[in-house]
């Protein structure tokens, strides 16, 4: 790796070390939060936090927040809020549990008509808020209120259950092992050491691509460290996961979601008019933007999300309950606000909200560890958004 | 007669810019006095000084009021002495009372409860005072501007004003309204209440006007007094225009080539007032290589002509045909007028024009991305490239294209937006006052780099309000009035006289063509057809 990293001499506008720290303070302050929490409860728990099982338990436990936190980026960052994603994840898990287990569907045609039914919820509420002009805070509050309703009046206040095992796998299943060792999931050590292998080799093109076109970028003590630790971070819990079961199901389908939206985010033409809408409406639309297109999208986007969530969730607690997602919507909005995108619009990273909601999840897993009461589990997750979003206030003004 | 007010050696400068020069202004008791000045002059300025906007310390000069010198903090204490400022954009709140408004920071209270009655009968009062008779129970925004107009002066009034100053009173009323206003500005000179009237209709201000200050380019260049006989239009637009061009434009040989824009019976009405047409059958074309200019004051129409042109993006019920080398083209929809070639560069570049969040790469290629990507997908790399390339060729003073616009000063945010509509590479520019606010030095940059596109042979429209940059830059000048083109002549044959000849002359125009259209409706028994 270090032969690779070689760059023929030192690129022609690289910055500054101080400089670009500071210029990116938010982004290492929010990794090395992240990371300074995961030390912490640690520390607290004995070690219990890192543990195989605890771990599978973590990412199972936070994987439909980040899913949704991943459409619910999209809508913050257009300049709207969708407060109906809770109870959208309860009604389409309703809807799953009634046509599987009632009507015997097979699984696939449920999960399709699933996240059918999830874009056209997305599309029932994007379009008074896109073409009506609607506050979107009102038009979720009372799709919040419709779902919630509907889901009860779907599963006449009854939980329906449990799920074919095929379902099931969904959420608690995990990826098969091609090598067959007993006791150690190899091919998921050899996932965990490619993927990030894979995505380094990726950064290091990039960074001659940029070398060649003389164009600044990160200082290259930087690039190796965060190169070195992202690697060292995932072959970790690579390690760590094949000793238990391996990778989930989920995981999979969680890591392939977020790179796709990191990349619609940053590399589409369609991403950078999202932020472009958020930033400024009017500009927007006079640069030959369709504005009201563009939000109307963004919602049908978090409907399917909410409803690829609702299944994940249906399959974990395998069985539907009329209680399902409630107040799922505040951990996913604080998750993408945690992760540093502006109430305002146009501003926040897909990055941000997927490392928001991981420290939303670590602090809800390591405080029950840790034996704190529900009460001043909630006080505490209410500061520490309050204290996030402080920073990025304090740290604008001072730019 | 005793002056109510003496401002000696007014200074007001912002960063960059020295607003006030030194400006004088004397009011005596008593008397009608109308500020006049080209946009920009200083005028608002010097009001803002008055009425303490601008808190003393943030000025030179000294202020008496009265025969006392005085330091005003804020508007809350010159309003405590009776002076009373009505601003063009009306303080009004829509949703509440005409009695709410009167009353509003000022309510008829005790012990904070407020009694609804007195202020009912006192706001019934004021109301009569201004000859308004509506119930003072009427929302706002269901009476017209006319008398939402009067409804600030009743407010004016109920706070023992001494001395009014009105900012372009009459400039969205029509013929009935503004008489009916400068009539009530007559008899609030009879109870002795001194009014500053800043106005662009020289017609009303000879009707009105004891004495008349001119200001130009932020210093006092004369009062003159109005009893000493009838001062003539020529005289006061002499004085308001009356410098000299220095060698502020650069040199281009013109050589328009064939008519490259055309448009025919352009109109459109008012978006939430329908029926008030604001621009008014508009026909103007443009050559290849050609810098077109509309010249107008502030309320013309010309912006709104220009984004009701740019895929409807002003007014409603808009109707008339635009052809791009003579061929008609769809300018329905923004991103249509823009693939036919139209682009649109607005006046208001922090509202309309850049994402301030983004930084300078993202607002240069932002109406255009396809250009910078393939199947959706961005190329950065590429990307930086076209706004570096910009920034070197317009010469955009930052620190590099990855720094965010909201940090730039006025000039180079201009050139960003100029950039962004530069790489969409349209055929037709439409440049909506862009060197407005920004200094000496850029407003030269801006115009090299509109003689670089046509040049090119693209067609530039030059919609501006500073004369002499119209004279300096474009081919051609319309002249737009009251939302119609009232005339058009080639740069080399105009000058600013010429102009202001034909805004001040076309307003009576317009009124007396319109009273011939009613005519000749009525002898036809087609009333209906017009309301």
């Amino acid at each position: 790796m270090s032969a690779e990293l070689n760059l023929p001499a030192a690129p022609p506008r690289q910055a500054s070390m101080a400089k670009f720290l500071k210029s990116h303070m938010r982004d290492y302050g929010m990794l090395i939060s992240l990371l300074a929490i995961v030390a912490f409860f640690q520390y607290m728990t004995n070690g219990t936090l890192l543990q195989p099982l605890n771990l599978t338990n973590l990412v199972l436990q936070n994987s439909y927040i980040v899913i949704m936190a991943l459409g619910m980026l999209l809508v913050i960052v257009a300049g709207h809020i969708d407060l109906s994603v809770g109870s959208i994840v309860g009604f389409i898990g309703a809807l799953a549990a009634i046509l599987m287990v009632q009507f015997h569907w097979h699984f696939i045609p449920t999960a399709i008509v699933s996240l059918l039914a999830g874009a056209a919820i997305g599309a029932a509420q994007g379009y008074w808020v896109a073409y009506f002009r609607i506050p979107s805070f009102i038009v979720t509050l009372a799709g919040m209120l419709v779902f919630r309703g509907l889901s009860l009046a779907l599963l006449a206040g009854q939980s329906v259950g449990p799920f074919p095992v095929e379902f099931q796998r969904l959420s608690s299943g995990f990826i098969p092992d091609f090598f067959g060792t007993e006791g150690f999931h190899t091919t998921t050590l050899v996932l965990c050491l490619a993927t990030p292998a894979i995505m380094i080799g990726f950064s290091i093109a990039a960074r001659l691509r940029r070398h060649r076109f003389a164009i600044e970028q990160e200082p290259l003590v930087l690039f190796v460290l965060k190169s070195a630790g992202l690697f060292a971070v995932v072959a970790y819990v690579g390690w760590l996961l094949s000793t238990y079961k391996g990778l989930p199901n989920v995981l999979i389908i969680m890591a392939l979601l977020i790179g796709l939206y990191a990349f619609v985010t940053r590399d589409t033409t369609i991403g950078r008019r999202i932020y472009a809408l958020g930033g400024n409406e009017k500009a927007a639309k006079l640069s030959g933007i369709d504005t009201r297109r563009l939000s109307f999208y963004t919602f049908v986007n978090m409907g399917v999300l909410a409803a690829l969530a609702g299944l994940i969730f249906a399959a974990r607690l395998n069985t539907a309950t009329p209680k399902a997602g409630v107040s799922f919507e505040l951990d996913v909005i604080a998750a993408c606000f945690i992760g540093g995108a502006s109430a305002s619009g146009g501003v926040g990273r897909v990055t941000g909200a997927v490392i928001g909601a991981f420290i939303m999840g670590v602090m809800n897993n390591g405080m029950s560890i840790v034996g704190i009461g529900i009460d001043w589990q909630q006080v505490i997750k209410g500061l520490v958004l309050l204290a996030a979003v402080c920073f990025d206030v304090y740290n604008k003004g001072k730019a | 007669m005793d002056s109510i007010l003496e401002m000696r050696g007014i200074i007001k400068t912002f960063p960059g810019v020295k607003a006030l020069d030194n400006v004088n202004l004397s009011v005596r008791e008593g008397e009608i006095h109308a500020l006049i000045g080209e946009n920009g002059a200083g005028k608002s300025t010097l009001m803002k000084v008055l009425s303490g906007v601008y808190p003393h310390g943030t000025y030179e000069g000294e202020i008496r009021f009265g025969g006392q010198p005085i330091a005003f903090r804020g508007i809350a204490d010159s309003e405590k002495l009776g002076i009373i400022i009505i601003h063009q954009e009306l303080a009004l709140v829509p949703l509440l009372s005409i009695t709410e408004n009167l009353f509003l920071g000022n309510e008829q209270a005790k012990r904070g409860r407020i009694d609804w009655v007195a202020a009912t009968a006192r706001a019934r009062e004021l109301l009569r005072m201004v000859g308004l008779t509506d119930s003072p129970e009427t929302l706002i925004t269901d009476i017209g501007v006319g008398k939402q107009q009067l409804v600030e002066i009743a407010k004016a009034l109920s706070k023992q004003v001494k001395l009014l100053i009105l900012d372009e009173p009459t400039a969205s009323l029509n013929e009935s309204d503004s008489d009916a206003l400068l009539a009530l500005l007559l008899r609030f000179k009879e109870q002795g209440i001194s009014s500053i009237l800043i106005s662009h209709k020289l017609n009303e201000i000879a009707k009105v006007a004891d004495r008349v200050t001119i200001l130009r380019d932020g210093s006092t260049v004369e009062t003159l007094d109005c009893h000493d006989g009838p001062i003539s239009q020529d005289r006061i637009i002499k004085g308001m225009v009356g410098r000299d061009l220095a060698d502020r434009y650069p040199r281009r040989t013109s050589n328009p080539g064939d008519i490259l824009f055309q448009v025919k019976g352009w109109s459109a009405d008012h978006p939430i007032h329908p029926g008030r047409r604001v621009v008014k059958d508009i026909d103007l074309h443009v050559r290849r290589g050609e810098v077109v200019g509309i010249a107008g004051l502030m309320g013309a129409g010309r912006t709104e002509f220009a984004m009701s042109l740019f895929g409807r993006s002003y007014g409603r019920n808009i109707r008339g045909q635009a052809f791009l080398g003579g061929r008609e083209i769809d300018v329905s929809t923004i991103r249509r007028a823009m693939d036919s070639g139209i682009a649109y560069a607005t006046e208001d570049r922090k509202h309309y024009g850049l994402v301030l969040d983004n930084d300078i790469r993202h607002n240069v290629t932002l109406a255009n991305l396809d250009g910078v990507a393939k199947r959706g997908v961005i190329h950065h790399e590429r990307e930086i490239e076209i706004a570096n390339d910009f920034r070197r060729r317009l010469r955009i003073r930052c620190s590099d294209v990855f720094q965010q616009t909201v940090n730039l000063s006025g000039g180079n945010q201009q050139k960003v937006v100029l950039s962004k509509w530069l790489f969409a590479d349209p055929q037709v520019l439409i440049l909506d006052e862009p060197t407005r606010g920004i200094d000496v030095g850029a407003k030269y940059e801006i115009y090299t780099i509109v003689n670089q596109l046509v040049a090119e042979g693209r067609g530039v429209i030059l919609i501006s309000s500073e004369l002499p940059e119209l004279l300096g830059v474009a081919d051609r000048i319309y002249v737009m009035n009251e939302g119609a083109l009232v005339a058009e002549m080639p740069a080399a044959e105009a000058s600013q006289e010429k102009i202001m000849h034909a805004i001040m002359s076309s307003a009576s125009k317009a009124t007396a063509a319109r009273a011939a259209v009613a005519a000749a409706a009525l002898n036809t028994g087609a009333l209906e057809s017009l309301q």
